[in-house]
């Protein structure tokens, strides 16, 4: 850009801030709420940075054992359904990336619209199926289905990435007496990590954030905080200071992972239409 | 580059996901049909008898089915709305020079990655709560009467809420295609003579159209299933006055325990969603070149 | 060692025939070039031979083995590409072990097979940096490092010096003809230049939509084009094409006359014309000349000539330089 007036740059800075602290504010509003007693929480007029800060929520937060406990499982549903789609999305990408063919587009936009089918199509033979199992308020269950759920996309930004090496470098490999297993151990994989790990942020923030499943296949068992959040929301008393605190713990890692991996998340989610 | 040895082995190595998601796709889908034409109720399960097509019946002939489905067009379209016009006016902005760049469009990003459960609690408690929240303040500071938003006007609470969550999408989407404009586009433009609104209508938006088509087409396969944050807020009403298909089809199914009439419901919903999706790709397909 | 033959090789894509059918022989120690314009299935042709296409037909024999569904590792052939395809995540030692690596051999041989070959190619500095710190010309030389250590029964070059500068080509071209009188290995080598091919091969292959229009040495070619796409494409600037009268006159339906095998005078020859362009080399002077009744025709001379635009010359042909071709384009002798 050329360079404009100096006002006209104070103006759009000015603008611009404002514009984005009013569209972050909610989320400050919860940081400094998780920081207050719960009736400075609810005071009228609420105090902005002015209040006595204290950590007690945080404390109180995590001094209930199950706070922990549906952390970890949202961990645990988190890296697990990652783990187990790009285990399977890995050899389905390289396989459409690198041996295409005539079908190779069809079977891609199949995966696609998998995604597109609404869920309330599959809740309820999907909740009878896991009650029968078993499988309801399980970990196993949710995390066969949040792999599920996102599988398409996993493979999706796989291929993009893949796509994106250089197949002369595979034929050099080739040439050069590797078997298939070499040539992925040592020459795709390694060129193919960034890509992969790109995709494993983008699966890691899906599934973190996934709240439909998580809220219908689970009870006080397997609950990640999408689902235990949720049970805040019944008015039980005083609360909002604990809920913030609750709620930044439960948002701060996505919160990071998601500022790190915008570029990602452009082409994960537009299915690399965008880039 | 496909050469005999790697063909075969590449159909084995796509054959793990194809499975699943064939069988993740066609079982549930097949069941919930075959459910849907039984007169199957949790609460009385032995008696679940073949119906044929009453359940449809009695659900699209239902008033809230009509409700829902209005709801949902307008939850999706005014989360769109706001959105999509949103998301230009912002990819604009922060596409200039502002000082601390960075940091604003880490703010502008936010609310993307909160989960749909805290905002929706965040929202409801500390900026809508009629008596508490934040924007009761400012309207008892303005001499107003403080909103109650989720008795008054449900649905439109609901899409703001959604709105705010979708707003960084669509902002980071345009601005990442807006930066892909040229540069010496814009310069020959401004040589012949086009000045900021014809530059953004002439220049920037064709550009942009590409990329407007896939934040809708994305936003909308979402958005049809927004749950959570009706869940939270007002479980769907006051009645069903903020009901979208997708909490019809759980509340009659989870709540009510009426699988039969909740299946029929779910293919219904299935099927709005493929008839959504076809009549948006063909309208703006030509756009898309995935 | 490394002679191949090639018997009815023919690639289908899609049910295009690009490669109808192909017989070729190449002995062992040669320098082939395979040469052409775009899509004439010269690339296709070197990667049938290497293995990472298969043949829709024919068979492909290496030193004597029928070789036509062998995999490209067990081949024993080495190919350079055009781009040059080095691992990026690797440095020079490792781009250039890694052939050996995958044969498994020993460390202490990897080492010297590596440094041998980075010796011959002046890579010794450069062994512990990673290709996107190298300059064009070095990423080459790391290529064909890679290629040399394996010791194959040929190598295959795919239009390697394409990216590289003019001057750079020039010198990459001499080193590589020296790696041939060095090495004495069968070399395959696509190009669509011309000058490339007629410099370093001993036998050319001139290849025309899939099918081969002649072979033979370079000064055959020059000499006794088989027809008029072979004549047309050999020689620099390109021969000059007559049809009509002029042919008739020699009993040809198409006369062909190189632009260096016209004598130009100022006071008489057979063609007279006016000078429309005048291109000066230094070395040389070549002259745009129209000619009424036989078109426009391009002149070589000395670099001392000169000619202002619209001056009138005339043209004569060395009479045992023309080539002459029938109706189908053939030569006739």
């Amino acid at each position: 850009m050329r360079t404009s007036s100096k006002g006209h740059h104070a103006l759009i800075t000015t603008i611009g801030w404002i514009v984005g602290l009013l569209i972050f504010f909610p989320i400050l509003w919860t940081f400094l709420t998780s920081f207050k007693s719960e009736g400075d929480a609810i005071a009228s007029p609420p105090t902005f940075l002015f209040f006595h800060w204290t950590i007690e929520n945080y404390v109180e937060v995590q001094s209930r054992s199950d706070y922990l406990k549906h952390f970890f499982n949202s961990v645990a549903v988190t890296f697990g359904s990652t783990l187990v789609a790009i285990l399977v999305a890995v050899p389905a990408a390289w396989a459409m990336a690198f041996a295409p063919t005539r079908r190779t587009r069809d079977i891609l936009m199949w995966m696609l619209s998998t995604k597109m089918m609404p869920p309330v199509g599959a809740l309820i033979p999907i909740y009878l199926l896991f009650r029968d199992w078993g499988l309801l308020d399980t970990l196993s269950g949710l995390i066969g289905v949040l792999m599920l759920i996102n599988l398409p996309i996993v493979v999706w930004m796989l291929y993009t990435y893949f796509r994106e090496i250089p197949g002369d470098i595979l034929e050099a490999a080739r040439m050069d007496g590797a078997s298939l297993g070499k040539e992925i151990v040592y020459v795709l994989a390694p060129m193919a990590v960034p890509g992969i790990a790109s995709t494993l942020l983008l699966n890691i923030i899906l599934a973190w954030n996934e709240a439909f499943w998580t809220l219908n296949l689970t009870a006080a068992n397997a609950a990640p905080l999408t689902a235990f959040i949720a049970s805040y929301s019944s008015p039980e008393g005083l609360f909002w200071a604990k809920l913030s605190a609750a709620s930044t713990l439960a948002i701060a890692p996505i919160l990071l992972l998601g500022w790190f991996s915008q570029r990602q998340l452009v082409r994960g989610l537009t299915f690399g239409a965008v880039k | 580059m496909a050469t005999l040895h790697t063909r075969s082995a590449a159909r084995l190595m796509m054959a793990p996901s194809v499975i699943l998601l064939f069988g993740w796709m066609i079982v549930p889908l097949a069941m919930t049909l075959y459910f849907s034409l039984l007169n199957y109720n949790l609460l009385t399960p032995g008696t679940a008898a073949f119906v044929g097509l009453l359940n449809y019946s009695y659900f699209l002939t239902d008033p809230a089915f009509l409700q829902a489905i209005g709801n949902t067009l307008l939850l999706v379209g005014g989360v769109l709305l706001i959105t999509v016009t949103g998301g230009i006016l912002l990819a604009l902005l922060l596409d200039q020079p502002i000082a601390g760049q960075g940091i604003v469009r880490l703010l502008v990003i936010a609310p993307f990655f909160v989960m749909p459960t805290v905002s929706a609690l965040v929202w409801k408690n500390m900026m809508m709560h009629p008596v508490y929240g934040l924007f009761a303040w400012i309207a008892r500071g303005l001499g107003l009467q403080p909103i109650d938003w989720f008795a008054q006007l449900p649905l439109f609470s609901i899409v703001l809420i959604v709105a705010w969550q979708w707003l960084p999408f669509a902002t980071l989407i345009l601005l990442t295609a807006l930066q892909s404009l040229d540069q010496e586009q814009k310069e020959a433009a401004e040589m012949d003579g086009a000045h900021a609104i014809s530059l953004f209508l002439y220049i920037i938006l064709p550009h942009l159209a590409r990329a407007i088509a896939v934040v809708i087409l994305i936003e909308t396969i979402y958005l049809l299933s927004v749950f959570a944050e009706i869940l939270i807020t007002t479980g769907g009403g006051p009645g069903t006055e903020s009901t979208n298909i997708t909490y019809l089809v759980y509340a009659q199914a989870l709540l009510q325990y009426d699988i039969g009439g909740a299946s029929a419901g779910g293919i219904v919903a299935v099927v709005l969603a493929n008839v959504v999706a076809l009549f948006l790709v063909r309208l703006i397909g030509k756009n898309l070149d995935a | 060692m490394g002679s191949i033959v090639l018997e009815k090789v023919s690639k289908e894509f899609g049910g295009l025939d690009v490669i109808p059918g192909i017989d070729l022989s190449i002995a062992d120690g040669e320098f082939v070039v395979f040469v052409g314009p775009s899509g004439c299935g010269k690339s296709t042709l070197l990667r049938l031979i290497a293995g990472l296409e298969d043949t829709s037909g024919g068979r492909i024999l290496i030193d004597g083995a029928d070789m036509t569904r062998t995999p490209p590792a067990q081949r024993a052939l080495s190919m350079v590409f055009q781009s040059y395809a080095l691992y990026p995540h690797m440095s020079v030692y490792g781009n250039i072990a890694f052939p050996l690596k995958m044969a498994g051999r020993d460390k202490a041989f990897i080492d010297s097979k590596v440094r041998d070959a980075a010796a011959t190619l002046n890579l010794t500095d450069y062994l512990d940096r990673k290709p996107r710190q190298l300059s064009g010309g070095q990423r080459q030389r790391v290529a064909i490092g890679r290629a040399i250590v394996r010791e194959p029964r040929a190598f295959l070059f795919d239009e390697p010096l394409s990216n590289l500068d003019a001057a750079l080509r020039v010198n990459m071209r001499i080193e590589i003809s020296e790696l041939h009188q060095v090495l004495k290995t069968t070399m395959v080598y696509v190009t669509h230049d011309q000058v490339e091919a007629m410099t370093m091969a001993d036998k050319i292959v001139v290849l025309n939509k899939g099918t081969i229009e002649q072979v033979g040495s370079p000064l055959e070619l020059y000499r006794m084009p088989a027809n008029r796409f072979v004549a047309g494409f050999i020689g620099s600037p390109r021969m000059n094409f007559m049809d009509g009268a002029p042919a008739q006159k020699y009993g040809a339906v198409t006369l062909g006359i190189r632009p260096e095998h016209l004598v130009l005078s100022q006071s008489g020859g057979s063609w007279r014309g006016r000078v429309e362009l005048s291109e000066h080399l230094g070395s040389d002077t070549f002259l745009r000349v129209e000619v009424p009744g036989i078109g426009a025709l391009t002149a070589r001379t000395t670099g001392e000539f000169s000619a202002e635009r619209g001056a009138s010359i005339f043209l004569t042909p060395d009479e045992s330089k023309l080539h002459r071709f029938d109706a189908n384009g053939k030569a006739m002798p």
